[in-house]
């Protein structure tokens, strides 16, 4: 499904991802796990397409076809969705209406017609029923006033809505609690299916006793350093990074 | 001849179309000689620093068009607000037309100020309204004062709920090369009574027009009044528009002013409180492109104690376009208790856009809170990423960002229809279809 090949990316100048090498696979759930300034909400901004952030080298290949000059708009369109750490508000614009613009814009670029409104409400209803949303909170203004946990469970909703190939959960864990992180976990576990691909970034192990990985990648100053299974996560959590840090350094 | 002489020398053939042998006449011939000396305003004055009239004043207006001009209702009831009961007071090139209007005597009236002027039925109202808030120092109040024949003329008296809000609406055809108007308007709304009136000025052709409007305001004691402002001529038409509001006790006057449109707009926005715990509000929404030029210069005058302002002015300059907002606060030192806030937000989204924006505060007293703040941005490119990966375009992201910015003050509209008309009007203004009525 995602092909990154020796891709590098700087932002106002300074190198941040210094050569990754991933491969995801349609069906699976990889993690990607680091300290603090690792660069891994770098990467995933690279891979949804923000302007500001410059790829200098290297290549991303969804479904065989490189999209590193796509406007991320286009990179949605082909199914790339990231779910933000701090999703953006919009007063005025009600949850309902943002996603059936978001929808139809998709669906006008694959050169479909607008969805028919009886089919846009049956597909809100199911959605906002498996992330346990509440009715009224459809015509409330996007994420305005949202408390963190809903504006968490709204990202994973326009997840559902979307139905992307490719999805990045970038520090989807933050700012939730334990109900939050359930019902978040729950929907976007319920959204896995052999034919979509999950990227979960995270500090903490916390998320993935909800969404089990497949693969754990370990982020240490640009670069990827270890790749695992879920045991890697655990180790991580039990003894942090400093290990890798030091292995890291003899190897280098 | 330069628009000044030409001005003043036709006042003797105005004066052949009016009855001169009257009150009104007498505050005519002398605004006329107001405006000999004092002229049209000057760069040089504080108040008009950022806005030069020149460009508009070259033009070789018409002042009284030959004929009377008649519009199909059909060709222009896209202007109106058409989907709720209303009274109308049209006009077609600054003359009534009884075709196009609903006017009322009953309970209200929502009539013709030509008819106010002379008949003896509203001569008192007249005698104790007409002119008397009008800064005197104003060469185009003068100008307006010393041409004033016809306008919208409405009066809620006492206790009185207007049934419908009331449309004021200019059109100007483009029968002439270049053509000036001047409309005069006397609103008095009386003791707890309560109205909404929504103006409007659209010129049909892209021929010149300029439009020097003023218009007078008289809240009673508990008076309520929401007036909306919709601007969004033509590219080649220009507006002046003056309107005083004079405030008694615990009255509530709303003015909302949507600018979109025209050449050049200049809005006077004045509030006069007279009054205890009086509450004036003025909200705007400005978004331009092109050349176009729109300065807002607005001032509330707190003259007694207990009373509240508030001013939202927002703004989005696009293209080679140039924005003014001088708001100016004045707090008498009697005064004390005043609670005042005036905040003025835009967004430049080109870099040949330009916003002047000037606060002003003088406070004589020493037991008021008032706050003000203006703040100059870009649009936050995080926001604009965020929609994009939602699928949705740049074009389409931007405009919904605007729209979110603008928020507030039409979230603050009172009549849903014309609060969707609005939205309308910025979806095109912004040229985009968002797939919903925002």
């Amino acid at each position: 499904m995602l092909k990154i090949k020796n891709l590098h990316a700087s932002v106002e100048g300074k190198e941040i991802l210094k050569g990754i090498n991933l491969e995801i696979n349609a069906g699976e759930v990889h993690a990607i796990m680091g300290p603090n300034g690792s660069g891994k909400s770098t990467l995933a901004s690279v891979i949804a397409g923000k302007e500001e952030y410059e790829q200098t080298n290297g290549e991303i290949i969804l479904e065989n076809e490189e999209i590193s000059e796509l406007e991320a708009d286009e990179r949605a369109h082909k199914g790339v969705f990231m779910s933000f750490q701090y999703p953006v508000e919009i007063p005025g614009v009600s949850v309902t209406n943002f996603m059936k613009t978001a929808i139809n814009e998709t669906r006008k670029a694959q050169g479909l017609k607008d969805m028919p409104a009886k089919e846009m409400l049956k597909k809100i209803r199911e959605k906002s029923e498996l992330l346990e949303i509440d009715r009224k909170f459809l015509s409330r203004s996007l994420n305005e006033g949202f408390s963190g946990g809903e504006k968490k469970r709204n990202e994973i909703f326009q997840m559902a809505m979307l139905e992307p190939k490719l999805s990045i959960l970038d520090e989807t864990d933050s700012g939730l609690d334990i109900d939050a992180l359930r019902i978040v976990s729950n929907g976007v576990n319920k959204l896995r299916s052999k034919d979509n691909a999950v990227v979960v970034i995270t500090h903490y192990q916390r998320l993935l006793d909800y969404i089990v990985p497949d693969y754990v990648h370990v982020l240490l100053d640009g670069k990827i350093v270890r790749s695992g299974g879920k045991e890697l996560a655990h180790k991580l959590e039990e003894q942090g990074y400093d290990w890798i840090k030091e292995e890291v350094k003899v190897e280098g | 001849m330069e628009l000044k002489d030409k001005l003043i020398s036709s006042f003797f053939a105005f004066e052949e179309q009016v009855d001169v042998n009257n009150d009104v006449h007498e505050l005519r011939s002398k605004a006329i000689k107001d405006f000999e000396t004092i002229g049209f305003p000057r760069k040089k004055e504080e108040d008009w620093k950022y806005t030069s009239l020149n460009s508009i004043l070259k033009e070789d207006y018409s002042l009284f068009p030959k004929k009377e001009s008649a519009i199909d209702y059909n060709d222009v009831k896209k202007y109106f607000i058409h989907d709720i009961d209303t009274y109308c007071i049209v006009f077609i090139d600054g003359i009534y037309s009884s075709q196009l209007s609903n006017t009322t005597h009953d309970k209200i009236d929502a009539c013709l100020m030509s008819s106010a002027l002379h008949s003896p039925k509203y001569k008192a109202i007249i005698e104790n309204y007409f002119d008397k808030i009008t800064p005197k120092d104003s060469g185009l109040n003068a100008l307006n004062t010393a041409f004033s024949k016809e306008g919208a003329f409405i009066n809620i008296p006492k206790n009185t709920m207007a049934d419908r809000p009331i449309q004021i609406l200019n059109f100007s055809t483009g029968n002439e090369a270049a053509l000036m108007v001047q409309p005069r308007n006397l609103i008095v709304v009386g003791e707890n009574s309560h109205v909404q009136i929504i103006e409007r000025h659209q010129s049909l052709t892209e021929n010149p027009v300029l439009t020097n409007s003023v218009t007078e305001i008289y809240a009673e004691k508990r008076a309520q009044l929401d007036y909306y402002k919709i601007q969004n001529d033509k590219g080649s038409a220009s507006l002046i528009d003056s309107t005083y509001v004079e405030q008694k006790q615990e009255s509530f006057c709303s003015v909302h002013t949507f600018s979109f449109g025209g050449k050049l707009v200049r809005n006077n926005l004045q509030f006069f409180q007279r009054g205890e715990r009086i509450d004036s509000t003025m909200k705007g929404v400005t978004i331009t492109e092109g050349k176009q030029h729109i300065d807002h210069n607005t001032l509330v005058h707190h003259i007694e104690p207990n009373c509240e302002s508030h001013q939202d002015y927002k703004g989005i300059y696009g293209d080679k376009s140039t924005g003014v907002f001088n708001g100016k606060v004045l707090v008498e030192k009697e005064a004390q208790k005043t609670n005042a806030f005036q905040s003025n937000n835009n967004i430049l989204v080109s870099d040949k856009a330009t916003i002047n924006s000037k606060p002003q505060l003088e406070i004589f007293a020493d037991d008021v809170k008032c706050s003000h703040g203006c703040t100059i941005g870009q649009l936050d490119e995080e926001a604009l990423f965020y929609l994009k990966t939602r699928g949705i375009p740049a074009k389409e992201a931007r405009a919904l960002l605007m729209y979110a910015f603008a928020n507030n003050v039409l979230d603050s509209v009172k009549i849903p229809e014309l609060k969707q008309r609005i939205n309308k009007l910025i979806a095109q203004k912004l040229n985009v279809n968002l797939g919903f009525d925002l």
